[in-house]
């Protein structure tokens, strides 16, 4: 497989332990600056969990987690942002307490620019309507595909350079997920990284232009992603096609 | 009608008092689920620090004016009691962070009793005659002369702690650290994902409980004329159970929760007497009807029963409505 000229990020050996299981058992995944990487798996392959040893929400065992040319390994979540590595975690995670603007002020904690900070609520407002209808309501309101535009937005807020996402597609409707899939294209096209985490592995194959396989915590399959949509081993495991 | 009046005044003022010491409980409960029961030794901290700068600047005879003095040592009692706040976080409730409940629960006490007897070493365990340097003016709220009354003081009492209740609203609804703060309460590992540092926005709560402490610290060792070690204990207490009165982890329960718990003790201070007068029973017994020829006044409980009131408003919340006036979703948390 070709790795990308530039990584941004990379996993390398990476292990991670979840409730006593190894539940990563050293993974080798490489992101290239600019690129929209899949990372798909059936569910309890690995996934989240790799995300979360990326992020330091679950201690690293061994392996070495790398950002930007640094080694940001075990480095606290709130850090990560600060270095513009963003996420948008399982279960869109909103603040359901705070309201849809208070939500998107969060997102952008970590910088200072009021001005600018106001014109990029006005921009995901324009991204997503429903979210400007309802600015003074509390997120816990929203329906589940809303939240997730919300928590997608909140991302966004940060202006990261790199965008974790993990599952974004869950639990919602065709039409939403739909949405949800040009929503992270169009972000991407605006040069951010993104790290997209799915179990719909179709579409996140079909908007990636490189994916990895994750079984049982190791990476059995990576490559271009259009050449994983029409391997068979894939077609059979994941896109429901007979072999 | 001027006795009730009265007592309402009074029980505003102290419910004042208990507002600002419960929001001190409550902001902390909110984002960690921790009752700080050293709260009430930061108050203590707050009284006694400004005991000494305003002995200590009417001793050295400094030409300022009474209110002026008071202001400067409340100056004082804030940074001083901020610094015992963030150094109570620290060192004694961040490592335990993640222990079992109980672990930081016992540790509050513990810390409770260091400071307790810090301060017997440093202020001696004799209770301190609070310097009244502020003349007390006393305004008739009735025509009556001897009736109701309002003094400056509890004016001056009211007034800032409703000041500090709005600024407190405003930092926690309307500033980035007040949302951040309500974002860590709510999730702590997603406000991580935010790029907040959780560590920080806790001890800064911390900080601020304590900021507020020591206000009302200054508040009751002039409203009462006396400092002593122990005053925090009772306090402490008092303003919890208007916390959990108004229901713990809400900032506008702990405000109407004090303002309930001053009054409801007031008008029990008030009344109790008159209620337990054993002579309204003296035409159903003649040993009573002697007694109270010569003392009209046979009473079973006087108003130095006032203390008991708090705790009896404690019991009935925690049997009845545990979740208190304003709170909810308490069954998850406590």
């Amino acid at each position: 497989m070709p790795a990308p000229a530039s990584p941004l990020l990379s996993l390398e050996a990476l292990k991670v332990a979840y409730g006593g299981i190894q539940a990563v058992k050293g993974i080798d995944l490489i992101v290239g600056d600019g690129e929209l990487v899949c990372l798909i798996g059936a569910n309890g392959a690995g996934k989240t969990t790799t995300l979360k040893g990326i992020t330091g929400l679950q201690p690293v065992q061994s392996g070495t987690v790398r950002y930007g040319g640094e080694d940001v390994t075990g480095l606290p979540a709130f850090q990560l942002v600060r270095r513009g590595l963003a996420m948008v975690p399982e279960g869109r995670g909103v603040f359901g307490g705070l309201t849809i603007e208070e939500n998107l002020a969060m997102g952008a904690y970590v910088r200072q620019d009021r001005d600018a900070i106001r014109a990029d609520i006005e921009r995901v407002y324009g991204l997503f309507p429903r979210l400007k209808e309802r600015r003074r309501q509390t997120a816990g309101t929203l329906s589940g595909g809303e939240q997730q535009m919300l928590a997608m937005g909140r991302a966004l807020m940060s202006r990261p350079r790199m965008l974790l996402l993990d599952e974004p597609s869950m639990g919602l409707a065709p039409l939403m997920v739909q949405k949800v899939f040009e929503t992270v294209l169009a972000v991407s096209r605006e040069g951010v990284t993104i790290l997209l985490i799915e179990q719909n592995a179709k579409l996140a194959l079909e908007v990636s232009s490189r994916g990895y396989v994750m079984e049982s915590g190791e990476i059995t399959l990576a490559g271009d992603a259009k050449m994983l949509l029409h391997d068979p081993k894939v077609r059979a495991a994941y896109l429901g096609v007979g072999a | 009608m001027d006795t009730f009046l009265q007592q309402i005044v009074n029980g505003l003022t102290l419910g004042s008092i208990y507002a600002i010491v419960a929001l001190g409980y409550t902001m902390v409960y909110g984002i960690v689920q921790l009752i700080n029961f050293a709260h009430g030794e930061v108050v203590m901290i707050g009284a006694l620090t400004a005991y000494s700068v305003i002995v200590a600047l009417t001793g050295a005879q400094v030409p300022l004016p009474a209110v002026a003095i008071v202001l400067v040592a409340t100056m004082v009692a804030i940074p001083v009691c901020m610094a015992v706040g963030y150094t109570l976080e620290r060192t004694a409730y961040r490592p335990l962070r993640r222990a079992p409940r109980l672990a930081p629960l016992i540790t509050a006490i513990g810390l409770s009793i260091i400071l307790q007897h810090l301060a017997l070493i440093v202020w001696s365990r004799n209770p301190l005659p609070y310097p009244q340097i502020i003349h007390t003016v006393p305004y008739h709220l009735t025509g009556n002369p001897n009736g109701a009354t309002i003094t400056n003081v509890q004016i001056a009492i009211v007034v800032t702690s409703v000041a500090m209740m709005a600024g407190l609203v405003t930092l926690v609804y309307r500033t980035k650290l007040g949302i951040a703060m309500r974002a860590v309460a709510q999730n702590p590992s997603i406000a991580g994902l935010m790029g907040i540092d959780n560590n920080r926005v806790i001890a800064l709560t911390f900080v601020i409980g304590a900021g507020l402490g020591a206000v009302a610290g200054v508040m009751v060792g002039s409203y009462y004329g006396i400092a002593h070690y122990q005053m925090g204990f009772l306090l402490g207490l008092k303003a919890f159970s208007a916390a959990v009165l108004g229901g713990i982890g809400n900032l506008a329960g702990a405000m109407l929760g004090g303002l309930l718990l001053g009054v409801i003790e007031a008008l029990g201070a008030g009344y109790v007497g008159d209620l337990t007068n054993l002579c309204q029973l003296s035409g159903w017994f003649d040993a009573l009807k002697v007694r109270c020829a010569t003392d009209p006044n046979v009473t079973l409980f006087g108003s130095n029963y006032q203390d008991v009131f708090a705790f009896i408003v404690l019991i009935l919340v925690l049997v009845f409505r545990p979740s208190g006036l304003l709170g909810e979703r308490v069954s998850d948390r406590a």
